[in-house]
Protein backbone atom coordinates (compact mmCIF):
# COMPACT_ATOMS: atom_id res chain seq x y z
CA UNK A 1 0.00 0.00 0.00
CA UNK A 2 1.05 3.54 0.03
CA UNK A 3 1.77 4.00 3.13
CA UNK A 4 1.32 7.95 4.09
CA UNK A 5 0.37 9.06 0.79
CA UNK A 6 -2.36 11.12 1.70
CA UNK A 7 -3.99 11.08 -2.08
CA UNK A 8 -3.99 7.27 -2.31
CA UNK A 9 -7.16 6.57 -0.31
CA UNK A 10 -9.23 8.30 -3.69
CA UNK A 11 -7.56 6.32 -6.23
CA UNK A 12 -9.77 4.37 -7.74
CA UNK A 13 -9.23 1.01 -9.12
CA UNK A 14 -11.06 -1.46 -11.73
CA UNK A 15 -12.22 -4.33 -9.92
CA UNK A 16 -14.28 -5.62 -12.85
CA UNK A 17 -13.25 -4.32 -15.90
CA UNK A 18 -15.95 -3.50 -18.39
CA UNK A 19 -14.94 -1.20 -21.47
CA UNK A 20 -16.81 0.42 -23.61
CA UNK A 21 -15.84 1.17 -27.26
CA UNK A 22 -12.71 2.41 -28.07
CA UNK A 23 -9.90 0.29 -30.11
CA UNK A 24 -8.56 -1.82 -27.45
CA UNK A 25 -5.60 0.24 -26.21
CA UNK A 26 -5.56 1.53 -22.59
CA UNK A 27 -7.42 4.75 -22.89
CA UNK A 28 -9.10 4.57 -25.53
CA UNK A 29 -13.36 4.11 -25.12
CA UNK A 30 -15.50 4.77 -22.17
CA UNK A 31 -14.37 2.72 -18.92
CA UNK A 32 -17.58 1.40 -16.83
CA UNK A 33 -15.27 -0.88 -14.73
CA UNK A 34 -16.99 -2.15 -11.61
CA UNK A 35 -14.21 -0.32 -9.53
CA UNK A 36 -13.88 0.49 -5.60
CA UNK A 37 -16.16 3.07 -6.34
CA UNK A 38 -18.82 1.37 -7.42
CA UNK A 39 -18.05 -1.48 -4.74
CA UNK A 40 -18.62 0.85 -1.79
CA UNK A 41 -21.88 2.67 -3.73
CA UNK A 42 -23.19 -0.34 -3.79
CA UNK A 43 -22.35 -0.87 0.01
CA UNK A 44 -24.23 1.95 1.03
CA UNK A 45 -26.83 1.03 -0.99
CA UNK A 46 -27.18 -2.08 0.43
CA UNK A 47 -26.38 -0.88 4.36
CA UNK A 48 -29.29 1.84 4.40
CA UNK A 49 -32.09 -0.93 2.95
CA UNK A 50 -30.80 -3.56 5.24
CA UNK A 51 -31.04 -0.96 8.22
CA UNK A 52 -34.37 0.34 6.97
CA UNK A 53 -36.32 -2.77 6.04
CA UNK A 54 -34.67 -4.76 9.65
CA UNK A 55 -36.02 -1.46 11.40
CA UNK A 56 -39.40 -2.08 9.76
CA UNK A 57 -39.70 -5.78 9.82
CA UNK A 58 -41.62 -6.12 13.11
CA UNK A 59 -43.78 -3.29 13.10
CA UNK A 60 -43.78 -3.08 16.88
CA UNK A 61 -46.37 -0.90 18.31
CA UNK A 62 -44.17 0.07 20.97
CA UNK A 63 -40.53 0.27 19.19
CA UNK A 64 -37.24 -1.77 20.11
CA UNK A 65 -34.11 -0.01 19.49
CA UNK A 66 -33.34 -0.44 15.79
CA UNK A 67 -36.88 0.14 14.64
CA UNK A 68 -36.82 3.37 17.03
CA UNK A 69 -33.75 4.68 15.15
CA UNK A 70 -35.25 3.71 12.10
CA UNK A 71 -38.24 5.64 13.11
CA UNK A 72 -36.17 8.57 13.83
CA UNK A 73 -34.72 8.56 10.82
CA UNK A 74 -37.81 8.49 8.64
CA UNK A 75 -39.32 11.14 11.01
CA UNK A 76 -36.10 13.36 11.33
CA UNK A 77 -36.45 14.05 6.76
CA UNK A 78 -40.09 14.26 7.29
CA UNK A 79 -39.53 17.19 9.41
CA UNK A 80 -36.90 18.70 7.88
CA UNK A 81 -38.39 18.18 4.51
CA UNK A 82 -42.04 19.47 5.44
CA UNK A 83 -40.62 22.45 8.11
CA UNK A 84 -38.93 23.64 4.47
CA UNK A 85 -41.25 22.85 1.50
CA UNK A 86 -44.46 22.41 3.01
CA UNK A 87 -47.13 19.08 3.23
CA UNK A 88 -47.37 19.69 -0.89
CA UNK A 89 -43.21 18.68 -1.01
CA UNK A 90 -43.91 15.38 0.69
CA UNK A 91 -44.27 14.04 -2.16
CA UNK A 92 -40.07 14.02 -2.34
CA UNK A 93 -39.82 12.68 0.56
CA UNK A 94 -38.45 9.19 -0.87
CA UNK A 95 -35.86 11.49 -2.76
CA UNK A 96 -34.77 13.27 -0.09
CA UNK A 97 -34.86 10.24 2.43
CA UNK A 98 -32.72 8.81 -0.45
CA UNK A 99 -30.03 11.64 -0.96
CA UNK A 100 -29.58 12.28 2.78
CA UNK A 101 -29.19 8.36 3.84
CA UNK A 102 -27.09 7.98 0.64
CA UNK A 103 -24.83 10.70 1.67
CA UNK A 104 -24.66 10.26 5.26
CA UNK A 105 -24.01 6.53 4.45
CA UNK A 106 -21.37 7.34 1.91
CA UNK A 107 -19.38 10.05 4.76
CA UNK A 108 -19.65 7.47 7.41
CA UNK A 109 -18.47 4.81 5.25
CA UNK A 110 -15.43 6.33 4.35
CA UNK A 111 -14.38 7.33 8.33
CA UNK A 112 -13.93 3.21 8.16
CA UNK A 113 -10.39 2.59 7.44
CA UNK A 114 -9.56 1.02 4.12
CA UNK A 115 -12.95 1.67 3.18
CA UNK A 116 -13.24 4.06 0.03
CA UNK A 117 -14.99 7.58 -0.14
CA UNK A 118 -17.53 8.13 -2.75
CA UNK A 119 -18.21 11.38 -1.45
CA UNK A 120 -14.85 12.08 -1.78
CA UNK A 121 -15.26 12.59 -5.81
CA UNK A 122 -16.55 15.41 -7.34
CA UNK A 123 -18.13 13.93 -10.27
CA UNK A 124 -20.05 12.28 -7.14
CA UNK A 125 -21.55 14.88 -5.80
CA UNK A 126 -21.93 17.08 -9.00
CA UNK A 127 -24.23 14.29 -9.90
CA UNK A 128 -26.45 14.21 -7.39
CA UNK A 129 -26.28 18.42 -7.04
CA UNK A 130 -27.32 18.61 -10.75
CA UNK A 131 -29.65 15.61 -10.45
CA UNK A 132 -31.47 17.98 -7.40
CA UNK A 133 -31.60 20.69 -9.34
CA UNK A 134 -33.23 19.11 -12.42
CA UNK A 135 -35.33 17.38 -10.09
CA UNK A 136 -36.53 21.41 -9.06
CA UNK A 137 -36.49 22.82 -12.53
CA UNK A 138 -38.30 19.89 -14.12
CA UNK A 139 -41.10 19.62 -11.31
CA UNK A 140 -41.11 23.64 -11.44
CA UNK A 141 -41.88 24.10 -14.89
CA UNK A 142 -44.22 20.96 -14.73
CA UNK A 143 -46.20 22.28 -11.53
CA UNK A 144 -46.49 26.20 -12.49
CA UNK A 145 -45.44 26.20 -16.37
CA UNK A 146 -43.69 30.23 -16.83
CA UNK A 147 -45.04 30.85 -13.43
CA UNK A 148 -41.86 28.66 -12.26
CA UNK A 149 -39.58 31.79 -13.73
CA UNK A 150 -41.51 34.06 -10.89
CA UNK A 151 -38.81 32.48 -8.70
CA UNK A 152 -36.36 35.03 -9.87
CA UNK A 153 -38.78 37.57 -9.31
CA UNK A 154 -39.24 38.68 -5.57
CA UNK A 155 -42.91 40.03 -4.86
CA UNK A 156 -42.70 43.23 -3.51
CA UNK A 157 -39.88 44.58 -5.00
CA UNK A 158 -40.40 47.82 -6.71
CA UNK A 159 -40.09 47.69 -9.80
CA UNK A 160 -36.51 50.05 -10.62
CA UNK A 161 -34.67 47.34 -9.05
CA UNK A 162 -35.65 44.43 -10.75
CA UNK A 163 -33.32 44.81 -13.10
CA UNK A 164 -30.72 44.89 -10.91
CA UNK A 165 -32.16 41.74 -8.33
CA UNK A 166 -33.27 39.34 -11.06
CA UNK A 167 -29.69 38.91 -12.30
CA UNK A 168 -28.47 37.97 -8.86
CA UNK A 169 -31.69 35.64 -8.17
CA UNK A 170 -30.49 33.92 -11.69
CA UNK A 171 -26.73 33.94 -10.48
CA UNK A 172 -27.29 32.90 -6.94
CA UNK A 173 -29.95 30.01 -8.34
CA UNK A 174 -27.12 28.81 -10.83
CA UNK A 175 -24.62 28.75 -8.33
CA UNK A 176 -27.06 26.44 -6.08
CA UNK A 177 -25.57 23.40 -7.77
CA UNK A 178 -21.76 24.34 -7.78
CA UNK A 179 -21.58 25.68 -3.80
CA UNK A 180 -24.11 21.89 -3.37
CA UNK A 181 -21.43 20.05 -4.52
CA UNK A 182 -18.31 21.58 -4.21
CA UNK A 183 -19.32 21.99 -0.31
CA UNK A 184 -19.62 18.33 0.51
CA UNK A 185 -16.80 17.20 -2.00
CA UNK A 186 -14.54 20.02 -0.33
CA UNK A 187 -15.72 19.16 3.15
CA UNK A 188 -15.01 15.42 2.90
CA UNK A 189 -11.76 15.04 0.38
CA UNK A 190 -10.25 17.34 2.44
CA UNK A 191 -11.28 16.42 5.89
CA UNK A 192 -9.27 13.01 4.96
CA UNK A 193 -6.46 14.30 3.80
CA UNK A 194 -5.85 16.48 6.94
CA UNK A 195 -6.58 13.29 8.70
CA UNK A 196 -4.34 11.74 6.65
CA UNK A 197 -1.42 13.72 6.58
CA UNK A 198 -1.62 14.09 10.83
CA UNK A 199 -1.52 10.62 11.02
CA UNK A 200 1.43 10.49 8.75
CA UNK A 201 3.20 12.91 10.77
CA UNK A 202 2.65 10.26 13.63
CA UNK A 203 4.78 7.91 11.78
CA UNK A 204 7.41 9.91 9.80
CA UNK A 205 8.91 11.90 12.79
CA UNK A 206 9.99 7.88 14.21
CA UNK A 207 12.74 8.56 11.95
CA UNK A 208 14.49 10.62 14.26
CA UNK A 209 14.42 8.60 17.07
CA UNK A 210 13.14 8.50 20.31
CA UNK A 211 12.52 11.97 20.27
CA UNK A 212 10.87 11.70 17.35
CA UNK A 213 8.62 9.09 18.87
CA UNK A 214 8.16 11.12 21.62
CA UNK A 215 7.07 14.53 19.36
CA UNK A 216 4.76 12.12 17.38
CA UNK A 217 2.50 12.30 20.90
CA UNK A 218 0.98 15.73 19.37
CA UNK A 219 -0.04 14.76 16.25
CA UNK A 220 -1.30 11.23 17.72
CA UNK A 221 -3.82 13.49 19.77
CA UNK A 222 -4.62 15.97 17.30
CA UNK A 223 -5.24 12.59 14.92
CA UNK A 224 -8.22 11.68 17.42
CA UNK A 225 -9.31 14.93 17.67
CA UNK A 226 -10.02 15.18 13.66
CA UNK A 227 -11.49 11.80 13.64
CA UNK A 228 -13.75 13.03 16.06
CA UNK A 229 -14.10 16.09 14.21
CA UNK A 230 -14.30 14.48 10.99
CA UNK A 231 -17.21 12.35 12.09
CA UNK A 232 -19.23 15.35 12.81
CA UNK A 233 -18.41 16.45 9.52
CA UNK A 234 -19.84 13.58 8.05
CA UNK A 235 -23.14 13.82 9.25
CA UNK A 236 -23.29 17.67 9.23
CA UNK A 237 -22.68 17.62 5.63
CA UNK A 238 -25.45 14.79 4.85
CA UNK A 239 -27.57 17.00 6.98
CA UNK A 240 -26.50 20.65 5.62
CA UNK A 241 -27.07 18.73 1.73
CA UNK A 242 -30.22 17.11 2.70
CA UNK A 243 -31.82 20.91 4.13
CA UNK A 244 -30.61 22.55 1.02
CA UNK A 245 -32.43 19.98 -1.07
CA UNK A 246 -35.44 20.50 0.80
CA UNK A 247 -35.08 24.21 0.33
CA UNK A 248 -34.53 24.36 -3.33
CA UNK A 249 -37.41 21.89 -3.54
CA UNK A 250 -39.52 24.11 -1.82
CA UNK A 251 -38.58 26.84 -4.42
CA UNK A 252 -40.14 24.04 -7.45
CA UNK A 253 -43.20 23.52 -5.54
CA UNK A 254 -43.58 27.74 -4.17
CA UNK A 255 -41.88 29.34 -6.29
CA UNK A 256 -43.27 32.91 -5.85
CA UNK A 257 -41.61 33.92 -2.52
CA UNK B 1 18.40 3.23 27.08
CA UNK B 2 16.35 0.49 26.34
CA UNK B 3 13.57 2.46 24.83
CA UNK B 4 15.33 4.63 22.95
CA UNK B 5 16.88 0.97 21.35
CA UNK B 6 13.39 0.08 20.71
CA UNK B 7 12.56 2.83 19.27
CA UNK B 8 15.16 3.00 16.57
CA UNK B 9 14.85 -0.52 15.75
CA UNK B 10 11.43 0.05 15.26
CA UNK B 11 12.19 3.08 13.22
CA UNK B 12 14.17 1.37 10.61
CA UNK B 13 11.38 -1.04 9.26
CA UNK B 14 8.74 1.87 8.96
CA UNK B 15 11.39 3.63 7.33
CA UNK B 16 11.63 0.90 4.41
CA UNK B 17 8.08 0.67 4.36
CA UNK B 18 7.46 4.67 3.22
CA UNK B 19 10.54 4.31 0.93
CA UNK B 20 9.19 1.15 -0.59
CA UNK B 21 5.56 2.12 -0.90
CA UNK B 22 7.16 5.29 -2.65
CA UNK B 23 8.48 2.91 -5.01
CA UNK B 24 6.58 0.84 -5.43
CA UNK B 25 3.74 3.19 -6.51
CA UNK B 26 5.91 5.64 -8.67
CA UNK B 27 7.59 3.51 -10.75
CA UNK B 28 9.16 6.55 -12.87
CA UNK B 29 12.57 7.73 -11.72
CA UNK B 30 11.99 11.14 -10.87
CA UNK B 31 10.51 10.01 -7.64
CA UNK B 32 12.55 6.73 -7.17
CA UNK B 33 14.75 8.72 -4.84
CA UNK B 34 15.06 6.98 -1.40
CA UNK B 35 15.08 10.44 0.41
CA UNK B 36 11.54 11.25 -0.72
CA UNK B 37 9.68 11.99 2.18
CA UNK B 38 5.80 11.98 2.54
CA UNK B 39 5.57 15.92 1.29
CA UNK B 40 7.05 15.03 -1.70
CA UNK B 41 4.76 12.34 -2.68
CA UNK B 42 1.97 14.66 -2.00
CA UNK B 43 3.07 17.39 -4.28
CA UNK B 44 3.76 14.38 -7.03
CA UNK B 45 0.04 13.43 -6.82
CA UNK B 46 -0.83 17.63 -7.37
CA UNK B 47 -0.52 17.38 -10.90
CA UNK B 48 3.30 16.87 -12.37
CA UNK B 49 2.38 14.23 -14.46
CA UNK B 50 -0.84 13.12 -16.63
CA UNK B 51 -1.18 10.04 -14.87
CA UNK B 52 -0.59 11.53 -11.23
CA UNK B 53 -3.22 13.88 -11.13
CA UNK B 54 -5.87 14.25 -7.68
CA UNK B 55 -7.79 11.47 -8.50
CA UNK B 56 -11.28 13.01 -7.91
CA UNK B 57 -10.36 15.06 -10.85
CA UNK B 58 -9.53 12.43 -13.18
CA UNK B 59 -12.02 12.39 -15.95
CA UNK B 60 -10.89 9.00 -17.33
CA UNK B 61 -12.68 7.82 -13.97
CA UNK B 62 -16.11 9.83 -14.20
CA UNK B 63 -18.30 7.61 -16.87
CA UNK B 64 -17.42 4.76 -14.30
CA UNK B 65 -18.70 6.65 -11.14
CA UNK B 66 -21.86 8.09 -13.28
CA UNK B 67 -22.41 4.72 -14.72
CA UNK B 68 -22.45 2.95 -11.16
CA UNK B 69 -23.92 5.89 -9.21
CA UNK B 70 -27.02 5.83 -11.21
CA UNK B 71 -27.53 2.37 -11.04
CA UNK B 72 -26.79 2.71 -7.52
CA UNK B 73 -28.90 5.39 -6.06
CA UNK B 74 -31.96 4.45 -8.67
CA UNK B 75 -31.88 1.19 -6.70
CA UNK B 76 -31.57 3.18 -3.02
CA UNK B 77 -34.29 5.36 -4.86
CA UNK B 78 -36.59 2.54 -5.97
CA UNK B 79 -36.36 0.71 -2.62
CA UNK B 80 -36.57 3.68 -0.56
CA UNK B 81 -39.94 4.69 -2.11
CA UNK B 82 -41.57 1.27 -3.13
CA UNK B 83 -40.85 -0.65 -0.30
CA UNK B 84 -38.65 0.40 2.93
CA UNK B 85 -40.35 3.98 3.42
CA UNK B 86 -43.91 2.61 3.32
CA UNK B 87 -43.53 0.57 5.81
CA UNK B 88 -41.80 2.66 8.11
CA UNK B 89 -44.86 5.25 7.39
CA UNK B 90 -47.12 2.15 8.03
CA UNK B 91 -45.82 1.99 11.82
CA UNK B 92 -45.81 5.29 12.44
CA UNK B 93 -49.67 5.59 10.94
CA UNK B 94 -50.71 2.68 12.83
CA UNK B 95 -49.17 3.95 16.28
CA UNK B 96 -50.93 7.53 15.79
CA UNK B 97 -54.14 5.68 14.99
CA UNK B 98 -54.01 3.60 17.71
CA UNK B 99 -53.45 6.68 20.49
CA UNK B 100 -55.86 8.92 18.77
CA UNK B 101 -58.24 5.91 19.70
CA UNK B 102 -56.85 5.13 23.08
CA UNK B 103 -56.77 8.36 24.06
CA UNK B 104 -60.38 9.58 22.75
CA UNK B 105 -61.84 6.08 24.42
CA UNK B 106 -59.53 7.65 27.89
CA UNK B 107 -61.42 10.60 27.01
CA UNK B 108 -64.90 9.00 26.91
CA UNK B 109 -64.34 6.91 29.96
CA UNK B 110 -63.25 10.22 31.42
CA UNK B 111 -66.11 11.59 30.51
CA UNK B 112 -68.46 8.92 31.75
CA UNK B 113 -66.07 9.06 35.16
CA UNK B 114 -67.12 12.54 35.49
CA UNK B 115 -71.03 12.00 35.03
CA UNK B 116 -70.79 9.36 37.83
CA UNK B 117 -69.07 11.50 40.50
CA UNK B 118 -71.95 14.16 39.86
CA UNK B 119 -74.57 11.88 39.76
CA UNK B 120 -72.79 10.44 43.34
CA UNK B 121 -72.88 14.17 44.52
CA UNK B 122 -76.02 14.42 44.01
CA UNK B 123 -77.33 11.82 45.35
CA UNK B 124 -77.13 12.75 49.09
CA UNK B 125 -77.93 16.63 48.39
CA UNK B 126 -81.26 15.26 47.49
CA UNK B 127 -81.56 12.56 49.82
CA UNK B 128 -80.96 15.30 52.15
CA UNK B 129 -83.41 18.12 50.72
CA UNK B 130 -85.38 15.02 50.57
CA UNK B 131 -85.57 14.43 54.02
CA UNK B 132 -85.63 18.44 54.83
CA UNK B 133 -89.16 18.48 53.10
CA UNK B 134 -90.60 15.35 54.75
CA UNK B 135 -89.22 17.02 58.38
CA UNK B 136 -90.78 20.34 57.21
CA UNK B 137 -93.96 18.85 56.52
CA UNK B 138 -94.24 16.48 59.55
CA UNK B 139 -93.65 19.47 61.38
CA UNK B 140 -95.79 21.43 60.14
CA UNK B 141 -98.62 18.91 60.63
CA UNK B 142 -97.89 18.06 63.93
CA UNK B 143 -97.99 22.12 64.49
CA UNK B 144 -101.46 22.24 62.69
CA UNK B 145 -103.03 19.54 64.75
CA UNK B 146 -101.66 20.87 67.39
CA UNK B 147 -103.24 24.22 67.02
CA UNK B 148 -106.57 22.45 66.55
CA UNK B 149 -106.40 20.76 69.60
CA UNK B 150 -105.63 23.93 71.84
CA UNK B 151 -108.39 25.61 69.85
CA UNK B 152 -110.80 22.95 71.01
CA UNK B 153 -109.69 22.75 74.02
CA UNK B 154 -109.43 26.53 75.08
CA UNK B 155 -113.26 27.01 73.51
CA UNK B 156 -113.98 24.25 75.49
CA UNK B 157 -112.30 25.61 78.98
CA UNK B 158 -114.19 29.08 77.91
CA UNK B 159 -117.62 27.55 77.82
CA UNK B 160 -116.96 25.58 80.74
CA UNK B 161 -115.57 29.01 82.37
CA UNK B 162 -118.30 30.75 81.18
CA UNK B 163 -121.26 28.45 82.49
CA UNK B 164 -119.33 28.34 86.03
CA UNK B 165 -119.11 32.51 86.02
CA UNK B 166 -122.81 32.45 85.06
CA UNK B 167 -123.32 29.92 87.88
CA UNK B 168 -121.54 31.80 90.45
CA UNK B 169 -123.63 34.66 89.33
CA UNK B 170 -126.29 32.81 89.93
CA UNK B 171 -125.43 31.50 93.25
CA UNK B 172 -124.67 34.74 94.27
CA UNK B 173 -127.81 36.42 93.24
CA UNK B 174 -129.47 33.62 95.27
CA UNK B 175 -126.98 34.33 98.03
CA UNK B 176 -127.57 38.09 97.88
CA UNK B 177 -131.32 37.45 98.40
CA UNK B 178 -130.55 35.06 101.02
CA UNK B 179 -128.52 38.05 102.71
CA UNK B 180 -131.67 40.37 103.27
CA UNK B 181 -133.52 36.83 105.57
CA UNK B 182 -130.52 36.71 107.10
CA UNK B 183 -130.23 40.24 108.14
CA UNK B 184 -134.01 40.65 108.77
CA UNK B 185 -134.06 37.62 111.11
CA UNK B 186 -131.01 38.24 112.59
CA UNK B 187 -132.11 41.75 113.45
CA UNK B 188 -135.67 40.51 114.23
CA UNK B 189 -133.76 38.57 117.36
CA UNK B 190 -131.79 41.86 118.25
CA UNK B 191 -134.73 43.42 118.69
CA UNK B 192 -136.72 40.57 120.17
CA UNK B 193 -134.18 40.46 122.81
CA UNK B 194 -134.09 44.31 122.77
CA UNK B 195 -137.45 45.15 123.02
CA UNK B 196 -139.95 41.87 122.87
CA UNK B 197 -142.23 40.51 120.37
CA UNK B 198 -142.59 43.09 116.91
CA UNK B 199 -144.03 41.98 113.74
CA UNK B 200 -141.95 40.52 111.41
CA UNK B 201 -142.96 42.71 108.64
CA UNK B 202 -141.95 45.82 110.00
CA UNK B 203 -138.23 44.24 110.75
CA UNK B 204 -138.29 43.23 107.15
CA UNK B 205 -138.96 46.27 106.10
CA UNK B 206 -136.70 48.61 108.42
CA UNK B 207 -133.95 45.94 107.13
CA UNK B 208 -134.75 46.85 103.42
CA UNK B 209 -134.78 50.19 104.34
CA UNK B 210 -131.06 50.20 105.93
CA UNK B 211 -129.97 48.09 103.75
CA UNK B 212 -130.66 50.32 100.53
CA UNK B 213 -129.00 52.99 102.34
Amino acid sequence: MAGTDPIHQFVIEDMIPIHVGGDGTAGSGLNLSFTNSSLFMVLTVLAITTFVLLASSRKQLVPSRLQLTGELAYEFVANMLRSSAGTEGMKFFPFVFSLFAFVLTANLFGMIPYFFTVTSHIIVTVALALLVMSVVVIYGFFRHGFKFLKLFVPSGVPAYVLPIVVPIEIISFLSRPISLSVRLFGNISAGHITLKVFAGFIVSPGAAGFLGWLGAILPLFMTVALTALEFLVAAVQAYVFAVLTSMYLNDAVHPSH
Amino acid sequence: MVTQAYAQEAAAPAEEHVDGAVDATHADPAHADPTADTHATTEAHGGEHGSDIFPPFDPATFPSQLLWLAISFAALYLLMSKVALPRVGSILADRKAKIDADSAAADASRQKTDAAIAAYEAAPADAKSKAQGIAAQTSDAIKTELASKRRAVEADLSAKVATAEARIATTKAEAMTHVDEIAAETAQTVVTQLVGDIPSDSVKAAVAKASKE
